[in-house]
């Protein structure tokens, strides 16, 4: 290949795909796949697969421990536990995948186009996200749902809220570094648009490092979810949610232990999995490890 | 030195600015008259308008604006809008309960994550290193409420080692340190697990370099070797996680103290929030960030202290 070509062609987009085959070979990740796997089945199959209806009170059976009958046990109100936590899944899942996805989106629109546009901008804009990271993120969201109410909705914007910044860094970096290559440059040569050469261009080539910030940034999410839950500004009762089931049991927690042990090991279990997942993605993507 | 450290604080008042404002459009945006929130719907138009007027919600946006941030720079955060009582006195009665939680956990977080990070890059890739990988990666996957219950189980209700109530009396040190242990390990266990991992990394790095294969070639003992040349170089990183997670760890202190039923900013905060107390919200947020940019101007100094360089600039 000749210099110029080498010059003006994008990076080799087969990174994504060497990082994939690399984390499928890495055993951690390999066990954080099937955690992961494994939680997301029984939340999304929980209406077939859940042995009980989660909201049925039965008060002949109120706190009965672990048994044949009652595999977790039940709670308070005699409900299931082990129903209640595959459909609290669903509540979790879908909170911090929603939220994920909308930080990357914005935050990631944010990075890629202050980075591209630079200058007194780009300063600007990289002070006002400062300014959001100085925040505590658990704090931050605390308010912004006390505030807008405990509705799930809510609760996604609250936790996207929190990520929006990081994510705006990480597309930043690698776009202040992409726009200087020549087949941006060529590009625009060409006569094609900023945003064609942004989102056509640029993007495709910081997209794999967006991703890896996502699976890392989603067991935040589940462990902020649950832990706004917790608070008591989750999803209302009586929608089963992973943090409220971990409080409820923890305000019983001399009558009937597993109340709150359960749906503490089901929220530490899914953030374990997605951890392993995102370490091992981030191991196979980062530069300096690449060769190792 | 000193020049270094005014110039450092005079670079946190437009951070701290610019936090005063998110936090004022933040508590502004809510819908809904923070009046007619405090009085309930049955309240006559005389009674909000009143209520309005003592809070100050009459004027004009920016009159409220220069007040709020004037004051508050001062350290005057007004009234809670539901008792009454002057919002940096009600903090400051419960802030030492806090603090003690905060520095205690990042402690803990330094004194086990350092040495274990040290040792699993010495044994690269053997067993301590991957042992240490696996517990810092299920360290770091503990929600602080999770942890915290599991630590109360085991050591307080079925060891009985530990009270179950964690309000000490702050002039009993014996008490104080004795009620700290079990919170401290649940909020400091996630602290712990970073720093191990960023210890491993740093010193894996710095134990390349040049300058450790010189020093052992002239002949320094290896255990100063790399104590002393090694971390030193290694502890910039170090010094910036310990700085980002003090963060993580006010924010959790909130869930430590409600797993632990300790008095302290969490408590306040949660009690403000079922009561819609905007106005200590809003102090409240400034409080924390407040303590957020004073760590990162330690953080800063810090730097300064451990590469003569960053002094130099």
């Amino acid at each position: 290949m000749s210099t110029t070509q080498e010059l003006v062609a994008p990076p080799a987009p087969s990174g994504w795909k060497r990082a994939l085959g690399k984390a499928r070979s890495n055993p951690t990740t390999a066990v954080g796949v099937v955690i992961c796997l494994v939680i997301m089945a029984a939340a999304i199959f929980a209406p077939w697969l859940a042995p009980y209806d989660p909201a049925e009170q039965d008060i002949f059976n109120r706190l009965q421990p672990p048994s044949a009958d009652f595999w977790l046990g039940t709670d308070q109100f005699g409900r299931d536990i082990l129903s209640r936590l595959m459909w609290g899944g669903q509540i979790s899942l879908t909170v911090s995948l929603g939220a994920i996805f909308a930080a990357a989106i914005i935050g990631g629109a944010i990075g890629l186009v202050s980075g591209y546009i630079g200058g007194k901008f780009d300063l600007f804009v990289m002070q006002v996200m400062d300014v959001l990271l100085s925040f505590p993120s658990l704090i931050l969201g605390l308010i912004v749902v006390a505030l807008l109410g405990p509705e799930l909705v809510n609760l996604v914007v609250a936790i996207a809220l929190t990520a929006i910044a990081p994510f705006a860094r990480v597309a930043r970096a690698p776009t202040m570094a992409l726009k200087e290559r020549a087949f941006v440059e060529a590009g625009r040569a060409l006569g094609f648009s900023h945003a064609r050469v942004l989102f056509r261009h640029i993007l495709p080539n910081i997209l794999s490092e967006v991703m890896v910030m996502g699976t890392l940034w989603l067991a935040t999410a589940v462990r902020v979810e649950a832990s706004l839950s917790f608070i008591g500004l989750g999803v209302k009762p009586p929608t089963a949610t992973w943090g409220g089931m971990t409080r409820d049991g923890f305000e019983n927690i001399l009558d009937a232990p597993w109340l709150a042990v359960f749906p503490g090991i089901a929220i530490l279990l899914l953030v374990l999995g997605l951890n392993m997942v995102g370490d091992g993605l981030r191991d196979a993507t980062d530069p300096k490890l690449r060769n190792e | 030195m000193t020049g270094f450290v005014l110039r450092r604080l005079l670079a946190a008042v437009p951070t701290l600015i610019a936090v005063l404002t998110l936090v004022f459009i933040i508590v502004r945006i809510v819908p809904g008259d923070p009046a007619l929130v405090i009085l309930g719907d049955q309240a006559t138009p005389e009674a909000i308008a009143a209520l309005r007027t003592r809070l100050g919600l009459d004027r004009s946006l920016w009159a409220q604006y220069f007040s709020f941030i004037t004051s508050a720079l001062m350290g005057d955060f007004g009234v809670s809008m539901v008792t009454g009582r002057s919002i940096t006195a009600e903090v400051a009665a419960v802030l030492p309960h806090t603090l003690d939680l905060t520095i205690a956990s990042m402690i803990f977080g330094v004194v086990v994550g350092v040495p274990v990070g040290i040792w699993a890059a010495l044994n690269r890739n053997g067993v301590v290193d991957v042992a240490a990988r696996v517990l810092s990666l299920l360290g770091l996957s503990f929600p602080v409420f999770v942890s915290g219950i599991f630590l109360l189980l085991a050591f307080s209700l079925h060891w009985r080692w530990f009270p179950v109530i964690g309000g000490a009396d702050l002039s009993d040190y014996g008490d104080r340190l004795h009620k700290l242990v079990l919170p401290t390990i649940a909020l400091g266990l996630i602290m712990a697990a970073y720093i191990t991992r960023v210890t491993r990394s740093a010193m894996l790095q710095s134990l390349g370099e040049d300058y450790i294969r010189t020093a052992r070639a002239k002949g320094v003992p290896w255990r100063r070797v790399v104590w002393v040349h090694g971390l030193r170089n290694a502890s910039i990183p170090i010094v910036t996680v310990v700085g980002l997670y003090v963060g993580i760890l006010l924010g959790n202190s909130v869930l430590t103290e409600i797993v632990f039923n300790r008095p302290g900013l969490g408590k306040i905060i949660v009690g403000a929030l079922n009561q819609r107390d905007y106005t200590m919200l809003q102090g409240l947020m400034v409080i924390y960030c407040f303590l957020i940019v004073v760590v990162n101007l330690i953080t800063d100094l810090l730097y300064g202290v451990i590469d003569p360089r960053v002094k130099a600039e």
